[in-house]
């Protein structure tokens, strides 16, 4: 059996006072995403610098694709592709001459390297612009000639550290797409993100990382059902009781929002629906809404850390500690 | 292949594309050398009539050697600005984590750095023959002169490399961009140190910059503007080993800069 991409165990990093891995364990399984989800300054991006043998850690073992990160990093480097915060390209060649001199770095022949470059230009949409300075480019392409030059090598485990920061929502889809497509060609990704529908959108393992120790792991939907059941919302129009149709439906009344709330049984959310549906049929009552509610990332994050989702410039996005049911971002935070 | 050509093809990649950024921007280049340029006729034009040589002579052909020097020393500028350019956008940590030797981003980097300077020397040796400077040392002292021009150059580029990695931040590339033109006028680049005040004048005697000038002074045949003493006679002697002392300290402190980056 091959070696699995990445163990870790125990890691520690000082810088100072601060403590940015605080007894970190990760184990990266081969053929999957691995979101590391947590907020600025969780110690994500430090977790990656020590895989990827930039940043040594105190203490701690790491080996990556069965090689010790300390005594055997250019063996870890030729494993790894590393596509780091902030794109690390350079700006003045071409995109194309960007992926030829990293592949002619890891020991590819001029041929080979222009051949996978080319390949990889025109997996990434980037064909037409390949003969064009990088600082002509705008955010999605930049991230995504980063991401091919991460690639260039087929390594065994890639690395992206918060891949989307910074970008605008279509190019988020694009890096996303991209992303998508590489695993489906089977790379390993571990990917850092701070955004929870990132992590929902991509990862088939999640670790939740605070104070640079795991708070949670699970499959995107296992944290999710941590946090308890779907709900069903009705929202009943104006004359229309709203604690007696809470009675009649089995729910919980929020009169100042005119609606009810029911907590779905073990069976699941679309079965709570028909329920719902059809005691609304026999009392003969009409609605103006009902929605079904399964809870998010966002809320499994705010119960685990302690502090909302950030925006781009790590400020709380306004709103994110009010309940998650006042709370429309998170409805439509999936695109 | 060993170890030593791997990394010779690395560094080669690396200078490849270090070059890559002169032929698409050379506007860096050009105004260095302009830069050059307009001292010269700004001290040799503007000034020099002012201007009288220890020793006689005229102040032209004095002046040109100490360009020449200088030209290498502003040289750390555009070293360290490249470095800490890399270094701030993160290329120099996908360097870092690409199985390549440690050595070879540093050495690519030299070898562009040394192959403009060769150019830029090459241009201002020809712009100086132009307004009618003339080498009557020989074509062997001359080749000499330019080695230890170009020697000189290296020793202010491994000092380039270490601040490009250890200064953070805009202020400090500007307060080096300042603090050259002290280093540069604290020598015997453009008036002899014999008509500075007797221990300024002994300061600027003995820096490198002089040393290198006042070398090339002596093997280019021009007037050296010193009347003797330790340092006029082995002028040649402390060109060759100021810049070995110089790279012989910020090597250990680039190495260990470098290695602080895994910090």
């Amino acid at each position: 059996m091959p070696a699995p991409p990445l163990t870790a165990r125990g890691l520690h990093k000082r810088y100072g006072e601060t403590t940015a891995l605080d007894g970190f364990d990760l184990e990266v399984e081969a053929g999957a995403v691995h979101a590391l989800l947590g907020p600025n300054g969780a110690g994500k991006s430090t977790a990656v610098g020590v895989f990827a043998t930039l940043t040594r850690c105190d203490a701690g073992e790491v080996r990556v694709a069965g090689h010790d990160v300390r005594r055997d990093a250019v063996a870890v480097r030729a494993a790894i592709g590393l596509v780091g915060q902030g794109t690390a390209l350079d700006e003045v060649l071409h995109g194309r001459e960007n992926l030829v001199m990293f592949g002619r770095l890891h020991g590819m022949a001029r041929q080979a390297a222009r051949e996978r470059a080319d390949e990889l230009l025109e997996a990434f949409g980037l064909a037409d612009a390949a003969d064009r300075k990088v600082s002509t480019y705008s955010g999605g392409m930049r991230r995504r000639l980063d991401i091919a030059a991460g690639l260039i090598r087929r390594p065994a485990l890639l690395f992206l550290d918060e891949p989307t920061t910074g970008l605008d929502p279509r190019a988020r889809n694009e890096v996303w797409q991209a992303v998508r497509e590489i695993v489906a060609a089977g790379t390993t990704v571990l990917l850092t993100t701070q955004y929870l529908d990132e992590a929902d959108q991509l990862a088939d393992r999640v670790t939740v990382i605070d104070h640079g120790r795991v708070v949670a792991e699970g499959s995107p939907g296992g944290l999710k059902r941590r946090m308890g059941g779907d709900r069903v919302l009705v929202t009943a129009p104006l004359g229309v009781d709203v604690e007696a149709l809470a009675s009649s439906l089995g729910g919980v009344a929020e009169p100042g929002l005119r609606q009810v709330v029911v907590e779905a049984g073990p069976e699941g959310g679309a079965a709570a629906v028909t329920a719902v549906v059809r005691a609304l049929d026999t009392e003969g009552v009409v609605v103006d809404d009902i929605l079904l509610r399964r809870p998010t990332l966002d809320e499994v994050f705010l119960s685990l850390t302690g502090t909302g989702p950030t925006t781009e410039a790590g400020v709380p996005v306004p709103g994110a500690s009010r309940p998650a049911e006042l709370h429309p971002a998170t409805e439509g935070g999936r695109s | 292949m060993t170890a030593v050509a791997a990394t010779l093809r690395q560094s080669w990649i690396i200078t490849l594309r270090d070059l890559k950024h002169w032929q698409r921007e050379p506007w860096t280049p050009v105004f260095s050398v302009l830069f050059s340029v307009m001292l010269v006729l700004m001290f040799g034009y503007l000034l020099g009539g002012a201007i009288t040589i220890p020793g006689g002579g005229d102040y032209l052909p004095y002046l040109l050697p100490g360009i020449f020097a200088l030209s290498m020393m502003f040289g750390i500028e555009a070293t360290m600005t490249a470095v800490a350019n890399d270094t701030k956008k993160g290329v120099t940590d996908r360097f870092r984590a690409l199985p390549i030797s440690g050595a070879a981003v540093p050495l690519g980097r030299a070898g562009a750095d040394l192959l403009n300077s060769a150019v830029e020397l090459t241009v201002l040796l020809v712009g100086g023959v132009l307004i009618g400077w003339r080498a009557t040392g020989g074509v062997g002292g001359t080749l000499l002169a330019v080695a230890l021009l170009l020697w000189f150059r290296f020793a202010m580029l491994v000092i380039g490399v270490f601040l490009g990695l250890t200064i953070r931040g805009e202020g400090g590339v500007t307060a080096v961009q300042v603090l050259v033109w002290p280093a540069g006028f604290l020598s015997n680049a453009f008036v002899a140190p014999e008509s500075m005040p007797a221990w300024l004048g002994l300061v600027a005697e003995w820096s490198p910059l002089s040393a290198t000038a006042a070398a090339c002074r002596q093997l280019f045949g021009n007037p050296t503007g010193a009347s003797g003493g330790f340092v006029a006679d082995n002028a040649v002697l402390l060109a060759v080993l100021w810049p070995a002392v110089l790279v012989a300290v910020f090597t250990p402190l680039t190495a260990r800069a470098y290695r602080r980056l895994a910090r």
